[in-house]
């Protein structure tokens, strides 16, 4: 019972300081949980993290809050825990991950909306706008393809390598195009396309 | 005003349907809380710009934000918990019950159909917010060179971030210093 308890105090130190120190969204968070969790601690194993890993991509919701709810069950019952004391486990893993997120961005807020306004501040945020839609671009482009880029502009050209596991065969580029219709042209919400896009991969696929 | 349940429910819808990464949460951010007048076109990217700029979650990061421009730090809470919410209970459920679920072939090919779908989703916003706000030259260089540097050059969006704050702090700084302003 007393190892129990230190697990959940450990759980909740280990999450808190990834919550601190993951910059730049869920793949950088997935590495430093296995450091912590598989290396460091060696509360699971290497195989247990990969399955972790596939399902948190492949479910809805945040890869990070995904890992660490998965992760947090797992380690209770790798301990010998109880079901019951394992959900108490995910819930203090995605706890201890979001606290830290949570004061550094309130104050952020507050910062924001005292500042929002004030001719320098909106001097950065107009830099900072193009900036952002450059990145949700840059979000889509590495989904679709992996870039490699040996040597020096202008001498090599970068070579491009599509993601298989995202576009399989022609059908999903077609439903890639489908997508992007329906969302430009046709309004259709998101929701509803991505309900439409699992509906044909069951049926195309 | 808004009321909390509506934010728990709005956001559990959106955490329902992020899949794959915090930016799939954008296209939805965009749609859900656009159509209900609580975001604008505008205040979409000043969102994800701080977002990013903050350590953890990208996606639970936006609910912070997003939430407490609609009911202050309970609005924060209503809505991280709300885009939490469904992604816990469908994990519970998993490790519980289903522990080989990604090998289901049912499962494969639901999700074979949905990626490409939501990458085409992530593109959207980005070509709206482009249209809305990139007014100037100077603003499409930004974004070019932004997203060249992500994809192409595999360098990390935190510390794009970084420096441009700081050469647009310096830039703004001197500009106001030339007129006169400061």
């Amino acid at each position: 019972m007393m190892d129990i308890a230190l697990i959940f105090v450990q759980l909740f130190w280990v999450f808190f300081l990834i919550g601190i120190f993951t910059f730049g969204g869920g793949y950088a968070m997935l590495s430093l949980i296995q450091t912590q969790v598989v290396t460091a601690h060696h509360w699971i194993s290497e195989s247990t993290f990969t399955n972790i890993v596939a399902i948190s991509q492949m479910t809805p919701g945040p890869i990070g809050v995904n890992c660490a709810t998965y992760t947090g069950y797992e380690v209770l019952v790798s301990a010998g825990a109880s079901h019951a004391t394992a959900v108490i486990g995910s819930a203090v893993a995605t706890f201890a991950l979001i606290l830290p997120s949570f004061f550094i961005v309130l104050a952020m807020v507050k910062f924001y909306q005292k500042f929002i306004g004030n001719s320098l501040f909106d001097g950065v945020m107009s830099w900072l706008r193009p900036a952002v839609t450059g990145l949700i671009g840059a979000a889509a482009i590495i989904l679709i393809t992996d870039v490699s880029w040996a040597g020096i502009p202008g001498l090599s050209l970068p070579r491009f390598s599509i993601i298989r596991d995202n576009f399989i065969d022609w059908k999903s580029w077609a439903l890639f195009a489908a997508a992007m219709v329906a969302s430009m042209k046709f309004k259709v919400s998101p929701i509803a396309i991505i309900v439409a896009g699992g509906i044909l991969g069951l049926l195309l696929y | 005003m808004t009321s909390l349940i509506q934010i728990i429910t709005v956001f559990a819808k959106i955490g329902a349907f992020t899949i794959g990464g915090g930016y799939a949460m954008i296209p939805l951010i965009e749609a859900e809380m656009g159509k209900r007048g609580w975001i604008s076109e505008e205040e979409l990217p000043d969102i994800i710009a701080l977002a990013q700029s903050a350590p953890g979650v990208l996606a639970v990061n936006v609910a912070i934000f997003a939430g407490y421009k609609l009911r202050g730090v309970k609005g924060s809470i209503a809505a991280t918990f709300g885009t939490v919410l469904p992604s816990f209970l469908i994990i519970l459920a998993i490790a519980m019950f289903m522990t080989n679920f990604q090998d289901n072939p049912i499962v494969i090919r639901i999700f074979n159909g949905i990626r490409p779908v939501v990458i085409s989703l992530i593109a959207v916003p980005m070509i709206n917010m482009a249209r809305k706000n990139n007014r100037t030259w100077w603003a499409w260089l930004i974004t070019t060179a932004t997203l060249l540097a992500v994809a192409l050059l595999k360098i990390s969006p935190i510390y794009i971030l970084i420096v441009i704050m700081v050469l647009a702090f310096a830039a703004t700084w001197y500009k106001e210093k030339k007129e006169g302003l400061r």
